[in-house]
């Protein structure tokens, strides 16, 4: 089974993160980049996957110079070969300009399941895997927190509000991943050491054909007008209980509008 | 608008100076640490109990256990890649770096180095995977910074040897599966595996420590234990043995008591910005200031040491009376460091709730373990001198 993962590198997650003054996007630079905690999960599921049966697994990511960083790290979880796609012609992108090059990236490929975390923890629109399956013409099982493989078939449990869904559906599919669905490891020192020795290709936007006008801030469907820095955390209201504590939380709750 | 302010590591562009693999390994021990470790240690340290085996297979699995060693399962990464790793166990606790600094570089390094082929089969694949816990007896109860006049000693009986004596402060004592202890026998200083279902043998967990509480520390004693002659380390003799693994793990102590320092450090600045007194917060205060600029000064300094050991290491370029500037010059800046960090703490410093004063009572042990601080100044006295001044 040939799988691909495809992570993103995000701004640490702890990090105070800033828009970037000059056109308004996420300033990737002032804080840490980590792999899409999501991402983790997905990375691993396909590692399990492989395990229980055999194949190999791809890591794909769209991002700047130092997401190769992020590819590294998946593949000293154990994944076999990178593919990254950078330009800085895609800077700026959209969810569906993403879904565009991603699904360029993907096609042709020859993958049998495509991985992704179910969103990610920067723009957390979780809809870059359906994307990608609508652009691939291929089946979406959206948010797993289960997959089974068995032949030519690909069962996931849908995780919903009451409960779970069970979808099936025969491969080639997208697949996205919950964080319920596993535990993910800790790449270990002799993964650390290996994934040096493994094959990372560094394609551009013109070597995975990708047209120009439908990529970057220029094509984006929606634009940042403006933006403020989030006001401090004002102090607390101390509410003392003089036998009335409990009718002064609920005006409080009632005039935030909570109840 | 929040408070731009930078960690000590920072100010001194420690990243800088570190390849993209060793920072990749130092990142995933350190979210080991704040998973599985940081949580609990606080009350580990309280019951003084740890759960050595599952923690002992976790780093196994991690790959720490021998890491610098290479072949036999273990992961065989540089130097300077171990040291990271002792840095930031000990961030978490130095118990934990105790435990893997036993394991790795006196147990194992011991059988590595001096081993016989089938020694190392039989035991180094067991411990690199966490599954076999080892220790290492050299202290004895009257011989602690003098172990050439140790009492321990091996006989021989036919092919056999009956090993009797006993060994002091034995960290992993009681928790391990097999001790590596040094003996005195016809032939000079030998060491020998003892497996921990030896018949003789028994483990007393020394109880009442005030310092290193998630840490086993024991007794050993050894009654009339007979061991097969394939239990003798056959490839050193004399107090060669034991202190070249000593130099090993007294290398990633330089490195590991920084780790201490530096969660201190930074717990100490994180609360003097929150805390305010006289209305202002204590870190705005220029008494706070200098006590945090020249502990900031003292860790990064420290740190470029441990990492010029450590390039000096990889290219074996290493002597032991360098490894004492290490052991020496950043055991006592920790130890100082926890202290000062914990009167930044006020009352709060004295409880667990913060990490500073269990940093602070481990390291009163790290500071005198593996030399202290009085031999290393000797050692390096004599470098200096070419006068040995122990006597
Ligand atoms: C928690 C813990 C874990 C340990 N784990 C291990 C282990 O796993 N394996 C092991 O073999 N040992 C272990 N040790 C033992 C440790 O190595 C010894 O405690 C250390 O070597 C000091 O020996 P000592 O305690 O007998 O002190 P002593 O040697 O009695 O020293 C007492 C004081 O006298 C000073 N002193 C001694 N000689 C001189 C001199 N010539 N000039 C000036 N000052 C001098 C010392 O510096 C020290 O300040 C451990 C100890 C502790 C506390
Ligand atoms: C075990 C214990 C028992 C106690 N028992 C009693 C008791 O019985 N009754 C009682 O009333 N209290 C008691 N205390 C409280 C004790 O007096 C306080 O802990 C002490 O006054 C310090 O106050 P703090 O802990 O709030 O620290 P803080 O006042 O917050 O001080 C923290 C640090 O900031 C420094 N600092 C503060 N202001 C400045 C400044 N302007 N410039 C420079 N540095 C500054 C301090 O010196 C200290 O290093 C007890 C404390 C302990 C630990």
């Amino acid at each position: 089974m040939k799988i691909a993962v495809c992570v993103k590198q995000v701004p640490d997650t702890w990090a105070e993160k800033k828009l970037r003054a000059d056109d308004s996007t996420l300033d990737r630079e002032s804080a840490d980049g980590v792999m899409n905690e999501l991402d983790e999960y997905a990375v691993e599921e396909a590692l399990r996957i492989v395990e229980a049966g055999e194949g190999e697994v791809t890591i794909v990511t769209m991002g700047p110079e130092r997401a190769s960083e992020t590819v590294r790290k998946a593949l000293s979880m154990g994944a076999d070969a990178g593919v990254h796609l950078v330009d800085d012609a895609l800077h700026g992108s959209d969810a569906l300009a993403t879904s565009e090059a991603l699904a360029k990236v993907l096609s042709g490929r020859g993958f049998d399941l495509i991985l992704f975390g179910s969103e990610s923890t920067d723009a957390r629109m979780s809809v870059v895997p359906a994307m990608v399956a609508e652009r691939l013409g291929v089946a979406q099982l959206t948010f797993a927190q289960k997959v089974t493989v068995s032949g030519g078939a690909i069962t996931i449990e849908r995780a919903t509000d009451y409960g779970y869904d069970t979808v099936e559906a025969a491969t080639p599919a997208v697949v996205s991943v919950v964080e319920k669905i596993n535990e993910p490891r800790y790449p270990s020192f002799k993964g650390i050491m290996a994934a040096k020795k493994k094959p990372v290709e560094t394609i551009s936007v013109a070597d995975a054909g990708i047209d120009q006008s439908v990529i970057g801030a220029s094509a984006a469907w929606s634009a940042v007008v403006d933006f403020a820095v989030r006001l401090p955390k004002a102090a607390g209201t101390v509410v003392t209980d003089e036998g009335d504590g409990g009718v002064k939380i609920a005006e409080f709750l009632s005039a935030q509008k909570f109840i | 608008m929040p408070i731009d302010k930078q960690s000590p590591f920072t100010l001194f562009a420690i990243d800088h100076v570190l390849s993209e693999e060793e920072r990749a390994m130092q990142a995933v021990v350190r979210q080991f640490v704040d998973a599985r470790v940081k949580p609990f240690v606080a009350d580990w340290f309280e019951t003084g109990d740890i759960p050595a085996r599952e923690l002992a297979v976790d780093l196994g699995n991690l790959g720490v256990m021998g890491m610098h060693l290479d072949g036999y399962g273990c992961a065989g990464t540089s130097a300077v890649a171990y040291g990271l790793a002792c840095m930031e166990l000990e961030a978490g606790d130095s118990g934990i770096r105790s435990l893997v600094s036993v394991q790795g570089s006196l147990a194992m390094y011991a059988i590595h180095a001096w081993g016989s082929e089938e020694q190392k089969q039989q035991w180094l694949p067991g411990m690199a995977a966490g599954t076999a816990i080892g220790c290492f007896g050299l202290t004895e109860a009257d011989f602690g910074s003098n172990p050439a006049g140790m009492r321990t000693n091996a006989v021989r009986d036919g092919s056999d040897w009956v090993l009797n004596g006993s060994k002091m402060w034995i960290t992993n004592g009681s928790v391990a599966d097999l001790a590596v202890v040094w003996a005195q026998t016809d032939d000079g200083i030998r060491g020998f595996i003892v497996p921990s279902t030896a018949a003789g043998f028994t483990a007393n967990t020394i109880k009442k420590k005030m310092s290193l509480r998630a840490s086993v520390t024991s007794e050993l004693v050894f009654e009339n234990v007979r061991l097969p002659a394939e239990a003798m380390l056959p490839g050193v003799r004399g107090l060669k043995g034991p202190l070249s693994c000593l130099n090993e793990a007294r290398f990633g102590i330089a490195f590991g008591v920084l780790g201490a320092a530096r969660d201190c450090l930074q717990t100490a600045i994180d609360y003097s910005v929150d805390r305010v007194q006289f209305d202002r917060p204590i870190a705005g205060y220029q008494l706070t200031q200098k006590k945090l600029a020249d502990m900031t000064l003292r860790l990064g300094t420290g740190t470029l040491l441990a990492l010029h050991l450590g390039r000096l290491k990889d290219e074996h370029l290493l002597r032991p009376e360098q490894v004492s500037l290490g052991k020496l010059n950043n055991a006592q800046a920790a130890l100082d460091i926890a202290r000062e960090c914990r009167s930044i703490l006020g009352g709060n410093g004295i409880t667990l709730e913060y990490p500073v004063i269990r940093h602070m009572n481990n390291l009163e042990s790290v500071y005198t373990y593996e030399g202290t601080n009085e031999m290393h100044t000797l050692v390096i006295g004599e470098a200096l001198t070419g006068l040995p001044a122990y006597r």
